[in-house]
């Protein structure tokens, strides 16, 4: 199996606080990975350091066989951030077909993608008028642009109704099948069930790596929110 | 370096002012309303008026467009879409050039409305030539853009981005030889003078106004403000970072 997402001994440092200590991970490509944990815990640190907008303080990091800091990387990843990190004065069309010329993205795949996140009705409307649920799928959208290799997204159904998040999930599924990577993070423990595999995080370090079902058998429990609590038990 | 990013954000920005219409109508009639009061603020006086009023022409862009940009990468900074747009394939510059382009073209429209109410309905004749003054009317607000790129690295609110006016602008508006001439200064003021980029762009659009042919003052002074433009975007181009 080939590694997408590679960290050996990664360490962060911001404002004098340890906020990733010595983490080691080998994330396969063409697989979701759920990045869980707690508010706090380091995710969206990992993540910034992994799209290479964080200065790490020791250890190695590798996306896509590349460095972190490599300007390569930038063509073979997509990102979204926990907040929407779009234009809320310009229509929904508008800031994909943006963000598409600054990808060298084609404008149909930008207004194929407002369709993609359901959000074809609500196209030429300014985005400081939708919901916070609506901003999210326009930031959603932006960070498909391109047909990314890897994708990071911190936390990308916080506001979704249940309905479209188990249609973005599909999504991700749909796109998991075609090779790519998804690295999602989320504090809500039963998102868990969609990934393929876990990444459970604490206070900066990796409390667990595998799959749902071998996080399960190995804490003994039914859900992966009482196997995380075990694990911080018996820590 | 992309010509297309630099266009798409051009478009952007532009796309941006042109669904905010109370800042687009105060960007483009405040300097007219402004020429207009002072006319009768000097209403006895039309030598004064007409020796002071065309200067403005190559303030009102630098004023504008420097608080103007300082806020929108303001904006840009703390909204998270700086942060996404240095995780795609695009070079600093280009975002920064489109920003320059964008508000230059917003400058020529707001010159060229005041020009229109200044010569038409206010009756103030210049000896030089409107193209040159377009020029150094343009110039003025690419320095007052890229000045803006750079001031706004050290705002963290839209409160302290407002406060960079009177601290950068003002002592400039002072000493830059709008209210008096440079060498009735003293000494230490003319030399700070020197240094600051509104006493070039005041010079020059003196010379754009009341001279008809290009005198080597004016390339001078326009030497010295794309120098300067050079220098803030190179110094903005450094302040935007690419690891936290």
């Amino acid at each position: 199996m080939n590694i997408a997402i590679k960290t050996r001994d990664l360490s962060v440092v911001k404002s004098g606080k340890k906020i990733l200590n010595r983490v080691s991970i080998s994330l396969p490509e063409g697989k979701i990975i759920g990045l869980l944990g707690p508010s706090g815990a380091g995710k969206t640190t990992l993540v910034r350091t992994l799209i290479g907008r964080q200065k790490i303080e020791e250890g190695e990091v590798k996306v896509g066989g590349l460095n972190a800091d490599a300007s390569e990387l930038r063509e073979i990843i997509g990102y979204m951030p926990q907040t929407p990190a779009v234009y809320f004065d310009l229509t929904v069309k508008q800031n994909l077909r943006y963000f598409a010329s600054m990808r060298g993205a084609q404008q149909e795949e930008a207004d194929r993608l407002i369709v993609d996140v359901d959000l074809g009705p609500q196209t030429n409307q300014l985005v400081s008028t939708l919901s916070e649920g609506q901003k999210s799928r326009v930031s959603l959208a932006i960070s498909l642009i391109g047909k990314p290799k890897i994708i990071l997204l911190d936390e990308p159904t916080i506001g979704i109704d249940p309905v479209l998040r188990a249609e973005l999930w599909d999504k991700f599924k749909d796109l998991s099948h075609q090779g790519v990577t998804i690295l999602v993070t989320s504090h809500v423990m039963d998102e868990a069930e969609h990934c393929d595999y876990l990444l459970l995080i604490r206070d900066g370090e990796i409390l667990f790596y595998g799959t749902p079902a071998q996080l399960k058998n190995r804490t003994k429990s039914k859900t992966v929110e009482a196997s995380f609590l075990k694990l911080v038990r018996e820590r | 370096m992309n010509i297309f990013s630099t266009f798409a954000t051009t478009r952007r920005v532009l796309s941006q002012l042109i669904h905010d219409h109370r800042t687009m109508a105060l960007l483009l009639l405040v300097p007219p309303i402004l020429i207009t009061i002072l006319k009768y603020v000097f209403d006895g006086d039309e030598r004064l008026f007409n020796s002071i009023a065309p200067v403005l022409l190559g303030i009102f862009p630098l004023i504008m467009m420097f608080l103007v940009t300082s806020i929108a990468t303001l904006r840009e900074r703390s909204r998270g879409t700086l942060d996404r747009l240095m995780t795609l394939p695009v070079a600093k510059v280009d975002i920064l050039l489109g920003y320059m382009i964008a508000f230059s073209v917003v400058a020529l429209v707001q010159v060229s409305l005041t020009c229109l109410v200044m010569f038409s309905f206010l009756d103030v004749s210049i000896a030089g030539d409107i193209g040159t003054v377009l020029l150094v009317a343009v110039l003025s607000a690419l320095l007052g853009t890229s000045a803006g790129l750079f001031a706004s690295a050290f705002a963290q609110s839209e409160f302290q981005a407002v406060q960079f006016m009177p601290a950068f602008i003002f002592p400039q508006l002072l000493t830059c030889g709008l209210f008096t001439v440079r060498d009735k200064m003293a000494d230490f003021l003319q030399w700070m003078s020197d240094f600051l980029p509104l006493t070039y762009c005041v010079d020059a659009t003196k010379e754009a106004v009341l001279h008809s042919d290009w005198s080597s003052t004016l390339t001078n002074d326009i030497l010295v403000m794309v120098a300067f433009i050079v220098g803030f975007v190179a110094l903005s181009v450094v302040s935007i970072k690419r690891l936290d």
